[in-house]
């Protein structure tokens, strides 16, 4: 069965519509990322699957029942999200920071079970931050910080996981070590891993499934080989490219063309112009 | 893990986590406020050496201060204690799930909401019973929370956006309570003022009955539902995805917050900052998480008001000096210092 369905799907900011009657199908246990254009809808489709917009028709089908219909709290034990650019308070701790990731299991009474605790100590483990548990999360590095909050989502201990650019505003090798732990938690624990990437290169490496959205709607997916083409980036993208192998991992790689900067490489003006 | 204690019955039917800072900050400051109000009690027109007062508590004191401490002083004491402890937990709350630390009841105009409806209630309903007071004062603090809650709200709130519209909120509060003094008779126009200054002045037992089960009873709700605050300060989004109800649990704070100033108005009038610098102090020393804000700054916001009562009575005798008069005077600079500090924001 598919993790998260789509029918007739249609998404809407005021009277602009952002997605129009939209059917689409995310495979479970894999790692399907959306690319597109700045404000192609991405992200508002995203936060759509993950039931922080509510649809203006249409719907959400999470393991194949109406996400509208679910208890919010029974959705959050299935599927969390990590939104953009998320911001804790001053001063709090990482290890208070990733305990509200079981916030779906608690309640009055049980406010911090034998299982929250395992949970959680778990969460820490995997993202590597035990030693920094209890270091405020304003005083870490930005990759710190991100995987802080990765932290929390799996502390959620959901089998579905949303991430919108969980890469921005990380330097190189953050953004590695990101995606190298959202890859661990797919192949060792299955999880379903959903995000918004803006590397189209770091997205083909390590997408099972890649969706391209434009035009309020999606223009092309599947495995990175057949979606990534040349054609595709000019029209999505709205960019010339050249599409080779990745050298380590012969995963596609897309050159962008700059028109000016070619122009002065003499040994391939000829071949291009 | 060292930091933290965890209780917990077989089978987990009930499970806590305490932080271990958190519970000796609480019981230090709680030993505060008790030393602070029996210092306060001891003193005034005549003054009880401390281990008197405590010696009146233990039945072992002398008839006349037994009679001073516990009929003319302790009211008042409790008052003080009442009135702080809703304020800090009223800002607690209210800098929780509006993100934003310059957010404070009496800063944002709730407090002038409470004040409207108390006064007009006082002089138009004069020969009520005064145990209508509290819930009265609450519903004017409901109107203005709810009118600020729609007119500042656009996707969130920024701070400067919040705090134009809760001073133009507290603006107009005040010209409501001037017109409304303005044209009542000159009998109850003393009582509405000096009610309005933000006094303790002249309270008795009857005073702490009438705001006890408001004040503990509102306190103890805002901490069972410490969760909710606390996955409320991360953001609208980290709170929806972790299963929280946002809207209800939001609506369902606001109104304790509110409740909780139109309780401490009820009775002190407009105390200014103890609400905005309680819950501020507490989250220096021991961090954000709103269960143990929520604690220590009521104990934090009892001093507050014991401190500024015991110098308005004292410092300038026999004069009695409203206590607003000392919470604005260390409260105003703060605020402009955090107005300051978050100006970027």
């Amino acid at each position: 069965m598919n993790a998260l369905e789509t029918r007739q799907l249609t998404l809407s900011y005021g009277e602009k519509n952002i997605i129009e009657s939209l059917d689409l199908t995310i495979p479970r246990g894999k790692i399907t990322v959306f690319i597109g254009s700045n404000g192609c809808g991405k992200s508002t489709l995203l936060r759509s699957l993950a039931r922080l917009l509510k649809p203006k028709e249409g719907a959400i089908l999470l393991d194949g029942s109406s996400i509208a219909k679910c208890s919010t709290k029974e959705v959050a034990k299935r599927l969390s999200i990590l939104p953009q650019g998320p911001t804790a308070p001053e001063g709090l701790t990482v290890f208070q920071l990733v305990k509200q990731g079981r916030y779906p299991y608690q309640n009055w009474l049980q406010q911090w079970s034998e299982e929250d605790e395992k949970m959680v100590n778990k969460a820490l483990e995997a993202t590597q931050l035990s030693e920094l548990a209890h270091r405020p999360v304003d005083s870490l590095s930005g990759g710190q910080r991100q995987r802080a909050w990765i932290a929390m989502t799996l502390a959620q201990g959901t089998e579905t996981i949303l991430l919108d650019e969980p890469t921005t505003y990380l330097d190189m090798s953050h953004q590695i070590e990101i995606l190298d732990l959202l890859d661990e938690l797919n192949q060792t624990e299955q999880r379903t891993i959903i995000m918004v990437l803006h590397d189209l290169n770091l997205a083909c490496r390590y997408a099972h499934h890649i969706i391209a959205v434009h035009d309020q709607t999606v223009y092309a997916e599947g495995p990175p080989e057949e979606v990534m083409t040349e054609e595709l980036v000019r029209t999505v993208f709205d960019m010339d490219c050249q599409i080779t192998l990745d050298p380590l991992y012969d995963t596609p790689m897309c050159i962008p063309y700059s028109k000016n900067r070619l122009a002065n490489i003499p040994r391939k003006k000829a071949e291009v112009i | 893990m060292r930091n933290y204690h965890a209780l917990r019955t077989k089978k987990d039917l009930l499970s806590l986590h305490l932080h271990n800072k958190t519970l000796w900050v609480s019981v230090i400051f709680a030993f505060l406020t008790v030393i602070v109000a029996v210092i306060s009690l001891g003193m005034g027109e005549m003054n009880i050496h401390p281990i008197d007062v405590v010696k009146v508590f233990l039945g072992m004191g002398s008839e006349q201060h037994a009679l001073i401490v516990q009929q003319f002083r302790l009211p008042r004491i409790v008052i003080a204690i009442l009135v702080g402890a809703s304020l800090a937990a009223a800002g607690s709350i209210m800098q929780g799930i509006v993100r934003n630390p310059l957010a404070a009841p009496d800063i944002l105009g709730i407090s002038g909401g409470a004040s409207v409806a108390a006064v007009a209630f006082l002089l138009w309903f004069e020969t009520s019973s005064i145990t209508w007071l509290p819930p009265i004062a609450f519903l004017g603090a409901t109107l203005a929370t709810l009118l600020l809650y729609v007119v500042a709200w656009k996707k969130g709130v920024t701070p400067f956006r919040l705090v134009l519209i809760g001073v133009g909120i507290k603006i107009a509060a005040s010209a409501i309570v001037t017109v409304l003094i303005m044209f009542s008779p000159f009998m109850l126009q003393n009582k509405a003022v000096l009610w309005l200054t933000g006094s303790i002045y002249g309270v008795d037992w009857s005073d702490v009955i009438m705001i006890l089960p408001w004040s503990a009873g509102l306190i103890l709700l805002a901490g069972l539902l410490g969760r909710r605050v606390n996955i409320q300060h991360l953001g609208d989004d980290i709170a929806v995805s972790v299963g929280s109800r946002l809207q209800i649990d939001r609506f369902l704070l606001l109104i304790i917050c509110a409740a909780l100033t139109g309780t401490a108005v009820s009775v002190g009038g407009e105390i200014s900052f103890v609400a905005l610098l309680a819950p501020h102090i507490a989250k220096q020393i021991i961090g954000p998480s709103f269960g143990g804000v929520l604690v220590v700054s009521t104990f934090i916001g009892s001093i507050i008001m014991l401190v500024a009562d015991l110098i308005g009575r004292v410092a300038f005798a026999p004069v009695d000096v409203p206590v607003g008069v000392f919470t604005s005077a260390v409260g105003a600079p703060f605020f402009i210092y955090l107005l300051y500090k978050n100006r970027n924001r």
